[in-house]
């Protein structure tokens, strides 16, 4: 029977390395898009471009300014000399941010009166602007915190000292990367399986293969051989990138990485196998592995938390194995989980990975047209 | 008949018989309109980045009347679900299993240290896993803490020095759905785009019927207008479905005009189509050219758009990458037309920029289609 399998798992392995431009495809571009993605997914934002407009001739609002063109987040682009000024430059989108100072702002402040500052900002992309919102509200902070303590008022009654577990940098990139070592996991296997029967049957090798001495199990497990295999040697490299390249620190033991990488796998190869033995053609393979791929990407918690989805969307994560193996990379990765991991997330992805191993192969025999 | 009277009846013919072929797979008609339904209902309702509902655990080991002040701000919050905890240990513990993703915690002496006067800190411990949710749990309880001050100074200590005043232009109300349905609809149409050509020509060359066009007196530039007309028209329908569910169903208002909307639509559209077919005549064989595709489209206009990630905030290496992504001109001229209005300063670059694109693939296409003839 082995024997069997492993001819099986040679010849899908030789289709799919021998064509140049798909074993370009499997191979170099999961490497290619962790390196491009690694630093394009952040929501961290550096030299954000904003307009100065100082009605104020006074020091005190000159310091404010200063505090904000000396910081490495805000990028000083524009200076507004009108009102009219404003609304053109915002709407061209060539700053994100307007700060106005009001004409009296330092001597109401000399006179211990509160002053206020008006940020403007472009909120087309609301998470964009809300976070260069809260970096502002930092500075403006920052500056109120000085000023109090050099004139004698002290400092406030109570103060709020905030720590970060796990991320005490509270740095975007580190909950970026592991996940996105999820995402290529799952589109290099979608690619390896996703068209692989389809294919087949379109050429008509598959009936071919049924009349075999092969059984429809040697068959699956022929097939998704080459998934596991391809995942894995993908997991790892990207794995070591993530650690070695974007120094995102690894607190759990690799062991628990690589029992959920399989677990997952299994699932995905599965879900991969399932749609391509479904589809009569290769068209409607890659229909299907976008139907499968893109919901799974977006509703993972990769991005967007799933906390803030309403509950039926919520319900409908649970049947996707990416939501289980973001929590496992993550907590790996960055709270050094172990098997506490294994009842809440790693059983979820057998069952998912058994049920739709199972179906894939049970549409093997089932299908024949 | 004169020879252009024979190239419309060419056309038409070659036409007609991609309509045939769209009809009897229906996977075409699938891509185009169960697609953007699908995915658009399970995003615009699936994505959101409006924290609500935060679990927050409350330690605090008096009960005096100043922690109940202090805390009436959080259990009064809608942002808020609160948890209360007696001993930071549990609290400790429920955090690191994920069953709250921060804590506040007001030490035994919290009261005793204000009647003093000595400062007494409080501490707040958040989840930094995801940093973005963390920062936004952060922000929320430092407002709860400012406000709580402002009550405690009343007018008797000195005022704040600076207050800020934060106007949000383009979307007051910071509904994270008003940006990411238009983003999510260059996502879809991206996909729909591509998918709908990626296989087709990739498909005549695998079952050898590209050799049986090759000797009817159809020219390669028929061929390709033949391939791109029927799926246009089957992406502009899917366009038109997802434009009125942005409007209809999530209500994203639609500041500038129509016709901008369907123009740069269009040139979108073409770009997308072209590109799938620039991928199926690459790759030559369907198994190929749906790798490509799937690795070419998704991942890019979800990452690299500037769809959820801020552009300017990349490395310059990557920022410079993402001018190669047509999408990115896309999401900014929607997010514009959507919440903007007609703001010819946005519209204008980027949409010569996809024009620019677009023509770049069209001639690729002409020029690999007519080496494979040849």
């Amino acid at each position: 029977m082995w024997r069997r399998i492993l001819t099986l798992f040679a010849k899908e392995l030789l289709t799919l390395l021998k064509d140049p431009k798909s074993r370009f495809v499997i191979v170099a571009t999961p490497v290619i898009q962790l390196a491009i993605f690694g630093y394009a997914a952040s929501f961290d934002l550096t030299s954000v471009p904003f307009a100065v407009y100082n009605e104020d001739r006074g020091e005190a609002g000159r310091e404010l300014v200063a505090r904000f063109e000396g910081s490495p987040r805000f990028e000083r682009t524009h200076t507004i000399r009108h009102t009219d000024e404003i609304a053109p430059l915002v709407e061209a989108g060539e700053v994100l941010l307007v700060l106005r100072l009001p004409p009296d702002f330092s001597s109401d402040l000399a006179r211990g009166e509160t002053a206020p500052v008006q940020a403007i900002l472009d909120g087309r992309n609301s998470n964009t602007a809300l976070i260069a919102l809260n970096y502002v509200r930092d500075i403006v902070n920052a500056f109120n915190a000085q000023r109090l303590e050099r004139h004698g008022t002290g400092p406030p009654p109570a103060e709020l000292v905030t720590r970060a577990w796990f991320n005490p940098n509270l740095e975007s990139r580190w909950f970026f990367v592991p996940g996105i070592i999820g995402l290529l996991i799952t589109v290099t296997t979608i690619l390896v399986t996703a068209l692989s029967v389809a294919r087949e049957r379109e050429e008509g090798t598959f009936d071919q293969l049924l009349v075999t001495p092969l059984r429809p199990v040697e068959i699956l497990i022929g097939k998704a051989l080459p998934g596991f295999l391809v995942g894995l040697l993908a997991a790892t490299v990207i794995a070591a990138i993530a650690v070695l390249w974007f120094q995102v620190p690894l607190q759990g033991s690799l062991a628990t990485l690589y029992a959920g990488t399989l677990l997952y796998l299994l699932s995905t190869v599965g879900v991969g196998l399932m749609i391509s033995s479904l589809a009569v053609t290769q068209q409607q393979g890659l229909l299907g592995a976008f139907l499968f791929l893109v919901p799974s990407v977006i509703l993972s918690g990769f991005a967007t938390p799933i906390a803030n989805m309403p509950g039926w969307v919520q319900a409908i994560t649970y049947l996707n194995p990416l939501r289980y193996f973001m929590v496992v990379v993550r907590g790996v990765f960055l709270e050094g989980r172990g098997l506490d991991l294994v009842l809440t997330q790693f059983l979820p992805m057998a069952a998912i990975g058994l049920l739709s191993l199972s179906v894939a192969g049970w549409l093997f025999r089932r299908r024949m047209y | 008949m004169s020879r252009r009277g024979g190239g419309a009846m060419r056309l038409r013919g070659l036409i007609r018989k991609e309509f045939l072929q769209i009809v009897r797979d229906p996977s075409a008609v699938a891509i185009a309109f169960l697609m953007p339904v699908v995915l658009l209902i399970l995003f615009g309702y699936g994505v959101s980045l409006d924290a609500e509902d935060i679990q927050l655990g409350i330690v605090t080991e008096d009960r005096s009347a100043q922690t109940a002040a202090f805390t009436a701000g959080f259990t009064g919050s809608r942002y808020f679900h609160v948890h209360r905890y007696e001993h930071a240990g549990t609290a400790q513990r429920d955090l690191a299993r994920g069953a709250i993703d921060g804590l506040v915690h007001l030490r035994g002496d919290f009261a005793a240290g204000l009647a003093d006067r000595r400062p007494a800190p409080i501490q707040l411990i958040v989840n930094g896993v995801d940093a973005n949710t963390a920062r936004i749990i952060q922000g929320y309880v430092q407002g709860v803490w400012s406000g709580w001050l402002a009550e405690r100074a009343g007018a008797a200590e000195a005022p704040t020095p600076v207050t800020l005043e934060q106007r949000v232009w383009f979307n007051p109300e910071v509904r994270s759905r008003n940006y990411l349905v238009p983003g999510l609809i260059v996502v879809i149409m991206t996909l729909i785009g591509t998918l709908l050509t990626a296989m087709i020509m990739a498909r005549e060359w695998e079952r050898g019927t590209m050799e049986a066009l090759l000797v009817t007196p159809v020219s390669m530039a028929e061929i390709i207008a033949g391939k791109l007309l029927p799926y246009f028209l089957l992406g502009a329908g899917g366009m038109a479905l997802s434009t009125l569910m942005a409007l209809l169903l999530f209500e994203v208002p639609l500041r500038g005009s129509l016709v901008v909307l369907a123009g740069a639509a269009a040139l979108f559209l073409v770009v997308a189509l072209a590109m799938g077919l620039l991928i199926s005549i690459i790759a030559k064989n369907q198994f190929v050219a749906g790798q490509a595709a799937i690795v070419a489209t998704f991942l890019p206009a979800f990452m690299l758009s500037g769809f959820i990630f801020d552009l300017n905030s990349m490395p310059w290496p990557i920022e410079g990458l993402t001018f190669l992504i047509a999408a990115r001109y896309f999401v900014a001229i929607l997010q514009t037309v959507f919440l903007a209005g007609d703001v010819w300063a946005v519209i204008a670059p980027n949409a010569l920029a996809l024009a620019a694109m677009g023509l770049v693939f069209l001639i690729l296409i002409r020029r690999r289609a007519h080496k494979r003839l040849e």
